[in-house]
């Protein structure tokens, strides 16, 4: 990276965002994803002679919201427009796209690297149709053309060149998905090709201000896949900088496998897509009672309820960032705190036991059984003293398998904590019988010999006992 | 008298009274052809075996009884730009030379609920550009009054079936005047109605913001009946008008007194044959003699409308094109080297000199650099040529002028110079820009062919259209001049 | 502004027609005197004119987000010049 270093890195990224509606942009057919080859489309999406579009409403609404979430001023007039090219997976040899009245323009996200916020501009978010899938086949020389994919509403969301580290083009597009999955306006799934980006990318000499030469990424399917094709770049584009050579304005392709960039030939010829407004739509007219009633439906974003967990819950920031980055997590969180008024405690729960299961299992929250309610009610149980947090251990493994209730699974298994005094004093007086030579220890000053007493206890009892009046139980013995 | 020139209620009666089947009709309309589509080549398409057996459901309806639909058991043409599911639809195009449809444009099933029969499918201009029927790939079809004579275009094969009596009615798309100026070459009666009156959906599109699907018929009643069976809002376009549809053939009253019409000097200017002009003045006195008043206009940006129309609808058509790409349907070429050449050939072997011409033009008045001084002004200039309309009809209720400024010309006449062709269309482009509904109806004949007077109207007001155009017809004999054929 | 052949050949690659030498020299000249026609709406001042794209006043047409039913395959591939496996065929994209 030492070469990297002389420069300023520029990036800015162009994300495409698949929009969830049930039908397409301008048609009928289902967008689910993975049925077979072209068994959802119609003459419309298919580019038949004499179709025409007509917009889904549902599209224009959710690109609103997303928008609105990017903090973009909404446009009050929207059209839409033709972007004319030829390829196989565009039917009619043109793509409905927005040119210039988009949606939304002006916005603005916040990212969080290294503990500093940086704000990072939103040029503009449009409305677009998506295109179809190829599959090369014939060693190379033909390609299957599947049509399913073609007409699904996306949203394609321009960044100002405000990033200056693939750390912080993967916090933008972490965030990004954050905000799209709070609005609910996306499953933003990379491996489905929900969310796909782009990144323009150049380096200047720090205190320059004319921008570099760029080179556009592609073909990057993951964000991990995004860092790592800046990194590329930015040794790449030092290197030839360096040498004195000039960067050459290209697109260029991410291979993961290698982890390079490739220069794809072929595309070289000049890009005219002669724009013209498509004169089968008519014009979006987006009055304030129409964007109001959008905003309302907008919930709390990530930014906001991070503020709250750190202020209203006292959760340090790292915590509420963490929670807050997923909205089923927070989702989660609230649930728990209905059920207990112990923020920190269900916080230690997700951050520790609960996140390092999914992770070292490779899951989804959705994947697993617990619910809010199980984790708050298992505090409750914990503060009541009905289970030890031994126990509680057990418990949430359970609850995580089963998505049982933390009573119904402490009766089940008969965990309930051993709190009776007459039960538990047969079971001390053994182990002390037992283990003569701790007791000698305890009372020749070592304290630590009580913590194996109260183990052996635990142990006999199965971890039911109570800790606290074991404890007790064995003082007053040892020191009688 | 002919059986297609019977009145539509008369045809009616007499399936009624028993005295003619659906299937004496369909019959009629075939045989007909026979005799005649030789010498006339009106058709691309026969749907010969669906219409029969379709004739024989409507004869046992008629037995039956029940509700029937406006137009039962009429036979129809259909323009080949006008998707028919099942049955080939070429646009008279040699790329679409195997395209077989897998939907039903939303005028053809109209027609199906309003129980008419469609007989085949209509020669046009390829892609319907052009005037004369020329420029179909398979081969031109020729004026019903006289076979060296062109129909007109692009709908030429909609009008020459109509007045060679191969059809009762046929359905026609006008974009700068080609459901008009063809009526008008033919001596029939061709309404361009409101745009967003009736569905475009299924029209294989040329030049979005101006098509509109029309009737070609042979008076202004069945002119009416048709429009009533093809109007109305189309929830599969998004520019159908969502607007009341009146009672077209209530309107026809006969009644004309106190019309007051505007006559715009620049449709009677410079290019206008004479006997044209003489036969709109003649007109003109008819209205006058029924208690219409007419004064001269000006609509003083008719001399940018020719420019204008070239360069949107070229522009629309370049882009409405490219989905001919070889890739779905129609005609791939040969052995491609890769996709490149996929395209390339496809295209260049599929498209005549008059739609490569075209797609050049609107290419280039897209490509980047020229879009502000070419699209954008044009639709600028649209704004223009719409206010001046808008201006007459702030103190007028119709506008009265030629169709065409001459009669048709002979085969091969204007060929090789384009610019002449568009020329033709002086009177009609102006009104598509301003998307109002104008009908042509004959009124007078020079050297034995037919002309065409143009009957301007307010957006949506088809029916004082059509009162006017139906009050001038009962007051004169030419819609019932027949050309001789066969 | 005049087209040169250079020009047309330009316009012919974004319009994917492949164009003999008989039909550049033709479209040239016929493209020139067209636009050489149109050059008379720069005689009119627009500054303040609004363009039309559409003559009707129609705005927020909008359908449901329902879904409706797809076409058979059959259908789908009535009209394919190639197909495999339920799909499209065409060469290679690249060349």
């Amino acid at each position: 990276m030492s070469e990297a270093t002389q420069y300023e890195t520029v990036v800015g990224l162009e994300v495409h965002v698949e929009l969830h509606t049930n039908s397409k942009i301008f048609c009928g057919c289902s967008t689910a994803f993975g049925a077979p080859a072209n068994t959802h489309t119609c003459p419309v999406c298919l580019g038949h002679p004499g179709v025409l579009p007509v917009l889904n409403k549902q599209a224009v609404e959710y690109a609103m919201k997303a928008a609105m979430a990017l903090n973009c001023e909404i446009a009050d007039i929207s059209k839409f427009d033709r972007k004319n090219y030829f390829y196989p997976d565009s039917p009619k040899a043109y793509q409905i796209s927005q040119f210039d009245q988009p949606i939304g323009e002006n916005g603005w996200i916040d990212i969080e690297v290294n503990g500093e916020t940086k704000r990072i501009g939103i040029t503009r978010l449009h409305l677009e149709e998506d295109a179809g899938k190829l599959t090369h086949v014939d060693g190379g020389f033909a390609s299957l053309v599947d049509f399913n994919r073609v007409g699904t509403p996306l949203v394609e969301i321009v960044s100002e060149p405000d990033i200056r580290t693939p750390e912080e083009a993967k916090a933008y597009l972490e965030k990004l998905k954050a905000i799209m999955l709070y609005c609910d306006v996306s499953d933003v799934k990379m491996e489905e090709g929900s969310l796909r980006c782009d990144a323009n990318i150049s380096l200047r000499p720090y205190g320059q201000e004319k921008l570099g030469t760029r080179a556009e990424l592609k073909n990057m399917n993951s964000f991990r896949g995004v860092q790592r094709g800046l990194e590329y770049e930015q040794i790449r584009q030092a290197e030839i900088l360096n040498d004195g050579g000039v960067v050459v304005q290209e697109t260029r392709r991410w291979d993961d496998a290698q982890g390079k960039t490739f220069s794809m030939r072929g595309k070289e010829e000049s890009h005219d897509y002669r724009y013209f407004p498509d004169p089968d739509l008519v014009r979006l007219n987006i009055s304030q009672e129409w964007k109001d009633r959008v905003r309302a439906s907008i919930p709390e974003l990530p930014d906001a309820r991070k503020a709250r967990y750190t202020s209203e819950f006292g959760l340090p920031s790292y915590d509420a960032e963490v929670i807050t980055s997923s909205k089923k997590l927070a989702d989660f969180f609230e649930e728990s705190l209905s059920y207990t008024k112990d923020a920190k405690a269900v916080s230690n729960w997700i951050m520790g036991d609960l996140l390092g299961y999914l992770n070292a299992n490779s899951l989804e929250l959705s994947e697993v059984k617990i619910t809010g309610q199980g984790l708050g009610e298992m505090i409750g149980l914990l503060e009541k003293g009905t289970i030890s947090s031994k126990i509680a251990k057990t418990v949430f493994k359970s609850m995580l398998e089963t998505g049982k209730l933390p009573q119904q699974i402490v009766e089940e298994q008969g965990l309930v904590q051993i709190s009776d005094e007459g039960a538990l004093v047969a079971v001390v007086d053994q182990i002390i019988q037992a283990n003569p030579q701790s007791v000698e220890d305890f009372k020749a000053g070592k304290d630590k010999a009580i913590g194996f007493l109260v183990g052996q206890i635990m142990k006999e009892t199965k971890g039911k006992a109570n800790p606290a009046l074991v404890n007790k139980l064995l003082l007053e013995r040892l020191k009688a | 008298m002919a059986l297609f020139d019977l009145r539509l209620q008369d045809v009616h009666s007499k399936l009624n009274n028993k005295e003619l089947t659906v299937s004496d009709l369909v019959d009629a309309s075939y045989r007909r052809i026979a005799d005649t589509d030789q010498a006339v080549k009106a058709f691309l398409t026969l749907n010969e075996e669906n219409a029969r057996r379709q004739a024989d459901d409507l004869d046992k309806q008629l037995q039956e009884g029940g509700e029937r639909g406006l137009l039962f058991g009429l036979p129809a043409g259909v323009k080949d730009n006008i998707v028919t599911e099942g049955l080939l639809t070429t646009c008279a195009s040699q790329f679409l030379s195997n395209y077989n449809p897998i939907y039903d444009a939303t005028t053809v099933s109209k027609l199906k609920s309003a129980q008419s029969i469609t007989i085949g499918k209509l020669n046009m201009d390829e892609f319907a550009m052009g005037g004369s029927n020329e420029n179909s790939s398979y081969y031109p079809t020729r004026n019903p009054w006289n076979t060296e004579y062109v129909p007109g275009g692009s709908s030429g094969g909609s009008a020459a079936s109509v007045a060679a009596g191969q059809v009762y009615f046929s359905l026609g798309s006008d974009t700068g005047g080609s459901i008009r100026q063809p009526a008008a070459y033919c001596g029939i009666v061709g309404l361009k109605p409101t745009y967003g009156l009736v569905s475009r959906f299924g029209l294989v599109a040329f030049a979005s913001s101006l098509d509109q699907i029309g009737p070609l018929t042979k008076n202004v009643e069945d002119s009416a009946y048709v429009l009533q069976a093809i109007a109305g809002y189309d929830e599969k376009d998004s520019t159908s008008a969502n607007v009341n549809i009146p009672d077209y053939t209530s309107a026809l009253t006969g009644d004309v007194k106190g019309l007051r019409i505007g006559v715009p000097k620049e449709y009677l200017g410079e290019g206008i044959d004479p006997k044209v002009k003489e036969a709109v003045m003649q007109s003109l006195k008819t209205f006058e003699s029924m208690g219409a008043t007419w004064e001269e206009v000006s609509l003083p940006h008719t001399e940018y409308a020719i420019a204008t129309y070239y360069l949107l609808a070229s522009s629309e058509a370049s882009s409405n094109l490219a989905r001919f790409d070889g890739v779905r349907y129609g005609v791939r070429a040969d052995n491609p080297d890769n996709l490149i050449d996929l395209y390339r050939k496809s295209r260049s072997q599929g498209f005549g000199p008059e739609v490569k011409r075209r797609i050049m033009l609107g290419t280039y008045a897209l490509s980047s650099g020229y879009y502000d001084a070419y699209y954008l002004k044009a639709q600028k200039v649209r704004t223009l040529i719409k206010q001046d309309f808008d201006n007459v009809f702030n103190q007028y209720d119709i506008i009265i002028g030629p169709t065409a400024p001459t009669t048709a010309f002979k085969i091969g006449e204007q060929v090789g110079d384009p610019l002449t062709m568009y020329l033709n269309d002086i009177c009609t482009i102006p009104v598509s820009l301003a998307g109002i509904p104008a009908i042509s109806v004959p009124c007078g004949t020079a050297d034995g062919m037919p002309i065409g007077l143009q009957i301007i109207g307010k957006a949506f007001d088809e029916s004082t259209v059509l009162r006017a155009a139906h009050a001038f017809e009962q007051q004169t004999e030419f819609h019932k001049l027949r050309p001789q054929l066969g | 502004m005049s087209i040169t052949i250079k020009d047309v050949e330009h316009v012919a690659n974004l319009a994917r027609l492949e164009l003999t030498n008989e039909e550049k020299e033709q479209f040239t000249g016929q493209l020139n005197a067209i636009l050489k026609y149109a050059e008379k709406l720069d005689s009119l001042n627009t500054d303040n004119v609004e363009p039309t794209s559409h003559v009707l006043p129609i705005t927020n047409v909008m359908r449901e987000d329902v879904t409706r039913e797809s076409l058979p395959i059959e259908k789908v591939l009535l009209n394919a010049p190639d197909e495999e496996d339920g799909q499209i065929k065409v060469p290679a994209v690249l060349e």
